[in-house]
């Protein structure tokens, strides 16, 4: 008999999962969502709201591709999972399965502040806090954004392109200060007061003041100060969406614990994305990783072990990207807030300090081991190869204009980054 | 900054208004001096013996005006018909006269001897030769033969000789609407050309320029979705339909538009020494356009200097190529030629009348036409080979021009789905074979004499090629449609010229949008934004690289992704599909 896949959640992971399965078996498959009928980008999300795409434009797919490689879509909650008798049950009614792949990604964290459940205060993460977000922020001259990570930035672009103030509440001394050295926090944080945004460092959420409807009218922050607004952005990270699972067999820490073949404890059921906890992290990366490639790569590497031929999760060197405004951020390989032991760094920066590049390598070998870089792009495939080959700073120097991919007529910069080195050192 | 912003809009629509105003403004007196001038004599004193209003008196508007002298040249005609058509009682007299055999001098003895008879008499001669000696075997076939006759001679030798067909009518209806005009424009055209072009380029211009200050370089589609203009609102439904009517009148019925075309012949006079024509009017405007909207992709793009060089260089096209050289080609004597424009795109290139200019026009005509060969057998593959061919379709091209400035705003509206991609297939390469074919007839009547290949009339087929693809598709639907369809609807779905160099781009080329790995996180920009309808988010988010046919290179995919994902790229063929899959 054919094989029943079942796939809970249809992100990035899920979906991946399915069209590769699809690609190399004939199983049954359906995926489950509460979320939406169709699969989207989240990462689009804020497109959606500032007006540069619609929200259909978010989907990768037309819906006719659904049905020609029959993928079953259902859109129902999953309310519990019969593991012995591997049954769902969901509000569509039940569903058996023979594997199970969960991928019910995440959900923003919260951290018990007074006054986090009312309404006008959110995270961003799915399809629906976009359309809490549209309700909540019409009309309105001021917003509070909780949390100076990735999402905290969007969600202050998004405020900012509808002429709605931004006050950005950011616990580091420095932006994004548990990811980025100091320099360039700094740069980024020089761009967001340039666009207006209202940036606190050293300063927490203490508790949100509701008006008399049971909204948010006002933000208390660390130091006592009062700021008025109508809208409350929690971006302090997000967590994983498993607590329905909770009081299970299935074994879960942060996240449902898997193997390096993505398998949880219990038999045919496997974890991937952003809900995944690896119990042994490849190449030092964290145990729980909420970016949109980790869970392709996630899809890709389960739908191999399902269709016989396994695989473990090998995702390389460290990558990621994201924009800050209009600062494009790029990163290769693993470059600390704070410089390790054994690490050499070299920053550079353009006089407009628009644009900056820093290198981090091995004090005894010289080999690079990560890669910041703001305001230009540079090739994924080459510093991949850097990375796996172990290139030195030396020849990554010499080489570093083969890694520019910058469009054709940019203003190139190697040669200063070369020369500044130089003088460094 | 606001302020300088409303009020060039204020300015733009008062202007723009009066340039629409100005279309029904001025008054027609045909006087008897403009008849002799654009008609012979023989025509123009038919046309003054017959006294009516419109000789002599003024008419109130354009459309009265055409109307009535499109009435007098159906009266005179019907006129000349009654006087010289064979009737059917001398079809019936010379049917009854003949005995068996067909001799054209009896025939024509049955004429009148008055001037009329005389002009049946030697017309039968012209058009009824054949008959001579013909035994019709009864009376009912000879009756059908000297009727065939007397049709050939009502339709050619009369209309043509003393009368108006449809294309003297069509150029003369042309000629005297625009020498009859008098009013406020022809008045003092400098004045209106100031007020309507000067006054819709500046408001144009005020409006644009404060976004220098108002906006932060970066990329800027905020609400690109939501403004009436650009999400087929109002004002794009609006705009649409202006740009299809001033189509359908430009190609269709120019002679409405004399006013507009008065206006700009102080700019024609300048430059070639000629008058203007509907197409100089035409030409002026188009320029005009891609500056001013050049401006605005200068601004709005200024942080780019892909964009920003790109859009100097379709200013700079248009302005040169397209519009100024061929003009002063004029005035030297020359052949009017655009330099850039390349069949089959510019489809009448093979033409005989064309050719025939070229070749008669010495040294430089020989260039011209050697030059237009080369552009197509040469420039085409080997600059396609190493930049894609977005050398053309984003940097030289005229329609391309027009589609990446006035068109830019719209860019977003062209659809994504397989299903379009399939008719776009379909479409643009069927009009390629049709170019083809069209010029293979009209070689073939160049240079063996005749007008028929394969049962197919080479000169209908030119002309329909010239009214349905040419005009219709080019003009009416390409930029009438940029509200509707987006802004490249005739490049991709029409352009023979763009399937050409897409099909050279696609199997010969070291042109490719690279994906930078795995960077890609499926948001959607780059599809949304691709002009030319390519899903590129299908291949980016797969690591494949983006290798279409249809890509003109103009870069925006790459320009507004937000993670640096794609790069137009021209290098070594090797890998450049990439690879399939990417795990990495």
């Amino acid at each position: 008999m054919t094989k029943r896949v079942v796939i809970i959640g249809n992100g990035i992971s899920g979906i991946t999962a399915a069209r590769h399965i699809r690609k190399k078996s004939d199983y049954k498959i359906t995926v489950i969502s509460a979320e939406t009928r169709y699969f989207f980008s989240r990462t689009a999300l804020m497109y959606v709201y500032m007006g540069h795409m619609k929200f259909e434009h978010t989907q990768p797919y037309e819906s006719w591709f659904w049905k020609k490689n029959k993928i079953n879509l259902l859109q129902a909650y999953v309310e519990s999972i019969d593991f012995n008798a591997r049954k769902l049950t969901t509000t569509s009614g039940n569903i058996d399965y023979d594997i199970l792949i969960i991928a019910t990604g995440s959900v923003p964290n919260k951290f018990g502040w007074p006054g986090q459940e009312l309404e006008g205060v959110q995270g961003l993460y799915s399809y629906q806090d976009l359309e809490r977000m549209e309700k909540y922020t019409q009309n309105i001259d001021h917003a509070v954004v909780v949390g100076g990570g990735l999402i905290g930035v969007e969600m202050a672009e998004m405020l900012h392109t509808r002429n709605i103030g931004v006050t950005f509440l950011v616990r580091e001394s420095h932006f994004w200060g548990n990811i980025l050295p100091k320099e360039e926090g700094n740069l980024v944080l020089r761009h967001l007061r340039d666009n207006g945004i209202d940036l606190k460092l050293d300063t927490e959420l203490k508790e949100i003041v509701p008006d008399e409807n049971g909204r948010a009218r006002a933000v208390i922050d660390s130091h006592g100060d009062r700021v008025d607004c109508r809208f409350v952005g929690l971006t302090a990270g997000v967590k994983p969406n498993i607590d329905f699972l909770r009081d299970t067999e299935l074994r879960m820490d942060r996240g449902i614990l898997v193997d390096s073949y993505l398998k949880t404890n219990i038999p045919d059921v496997y974890c991937i994305g952003d809900c995944a906890q690896h119990k042994d992290p490849p190449g030092g990366r964290a145990p729980v990783e909420q970016v949109w490639y980790t869970g392709r790569m996630m899809g890709e590497t389960v739908a191999k072990t399902i269709t016989g031929t396994p695989a473990a999760y090998d995702p390389g060197p460290w990558f990621n990207s994201a924009k800050f405004f209009d600062i494009e951020y790029q990163t290769y390989g693993w470059v600390r807030h704070q410089l390790g032991q054994e690490e050499a760094t070299h920053y550079w920066e353009n006089d407009q300090g628009d644009k900056c590049v820093r290198f981090v390598w091995n004090e005894s070998d010289g080999k690079l081991t990560g890669f910041n870089s703001f305001g230009i792009r540079w090739r994924h495939e080459v510093f991949d190869e850097w990375l796996r080959s172990g290139a030195t700073i030396d020849t990554v120097m010499q080489d570093l204009h083969t890694a520019n991919f910058d469009p054709e007529f940019y203003p190139r910069y190697e040669s200063r980054i070369r020369e500044s080195l130089n003088i460094n050192v | 900054m606001k302020t300088i912003k409303t009020s060039g809009l204020l300015i733009f629509i008062f202007c723009f208004g009066a340039f629409n105003i100005s279309f029904l403004l001025e008054k027609y007196r045909l006087t008897e001096d403009i008849i002799y001038e654009n008609m012979d004599d023989s025509r123009a004193s038919l046309f003054l013996e017959n006294t009516d209003a419109l000789t002599g008196n003024v008419t109130s508007s354009n459309f009265k005006f055409l109307s009535s002298l499109e009435k007098k040249f159906i009266l005179l005609n019907n006129q000349l018909l009654e006087k010289y058509s064979i009737s059917g009682e001398e079809i019936e007299k010379i049917a009854t006269n003949i005995e068996n055999q067909i001799k054209i001098e009896e025939v024509v003895s049955h004429f009148p001897d008055s001037e009329a008879g005389r002009f049946k008499a030697q017309a039968f001669k012209d058009y009824g030769s054949w008959l001579e000696g013909r035994e019709p075997s009864n009376r009912e076939e000879l009756r059908n033969l000297i009727q065939n006759v007397a049709d050939n001679i009502r339709d050619y030798a009369i209309i043509g000789t003393f009368g108006f067909d449809k294309y003297r009518i069509k150029d003369l209806k042309y000629r005297l609407t625009r020498a009859s005009s008098e009013g406020p424009v022809s008045g003092n055209s400098i004045f209106w050309l100031l007020l309507c072009f000067g006054g819709t380029v500046l408001g144009g211009l005020l409006y644009i320029l404060p976004n220098i200050i108002l906006q932060k370089p970066g990329i800027r589609n905020e609400d690109i979705h939501k403004k009436p203009m650009s999400n087929r609102g109002w004002l794009g439904i609006l705009t649409g339909t202006y740009l299809i009517a001033f189509y359908i009148i430009l190609y269709f019925f120019h002679p409405y538009m004399t006013t507009w075309i008065i206006m700009v012949d102080p700019v024609s006079q300048a430059l070639s020494g000629n008058p203007a024509g509907q197409f100089f009017l035409y030409g002026f405007i188009y320029t005009l356009v891609i500056l001013v909207m050049g401006v605005r992709m200068f601004i709005r793009y200024r942080h780019s200097r892909y964009q920003l060089l790109r859009t100097v260089s379709v200013m700079f096209f248009q302005t040169s190529f397209a519009f100024l050289i061929p003009e002063i080609l004029v005035r030297l004597n020359q052949p009017y030629y655009d330099f850039k424009n390349i069949w089959p795109l510019d489809y009448d290139f093979f033409f005989d009348n064309e050719l025939n200019t070229l070749i008669e026009s010495g040294g430089l005509g020989i260039f011209m036409l050697v030059w237009g060969i080369a552009l197509v057998v040469i420039a085409v593959p080997v600059f396609v080979y190493f930049f894609g061919k977005r050398w053309y379709c984003s940097w030289v091209c005229g329609c391309g021009g027009l589609a990446e400035t006035l068109g830019d705003p719209y860019r977003h509206l062209s659809d994504k789905t397989l299903k379009s991609w399939k008719i776009e297939r379909y479409l643009i390469h069927g009009i390629l074979g049709l170019a083809i074919i069209m010029t293979a007839g009209v070689l073939y009547t160049y240079f063996s004499g005749s007008g028929t290949v394969l049962g197919i009339n080479t000169y209908s087929l030119r002309e329909s090629y010239g009214l349905w693809i040419g005009a219709g598709f080019a003009g009416v639907v390409g930029t009438g449609f940029y509200p509707f369809m987006g802004n490249r609807v005739w490049c991709r779905f029409g352009c023979p010229l763009a399937a050409y160099l897409g099909v050279v781009q696609r199997f010969k080329s070291r042109f490719r949008i690279t994906t930078n790995g795995g960077q890609c996180i499926s948001c959607g920009n780059c599809s949304t934004y691709c002009e030319m309808g390519i899903d590129v988010r299908w291949y980016a988010q797969r690591g494949q690289n983006i290798i279409r046919s249809s890509c003109v290179g103009c870069g925006i995919c790459s320009a507004v992704c937000p993670r640096g994902v794609l790069n137009l790229e021209v290098k070594s063929e090797k890998g450049r599909f990439g690879k399939a899959e990417l795990l990495g």
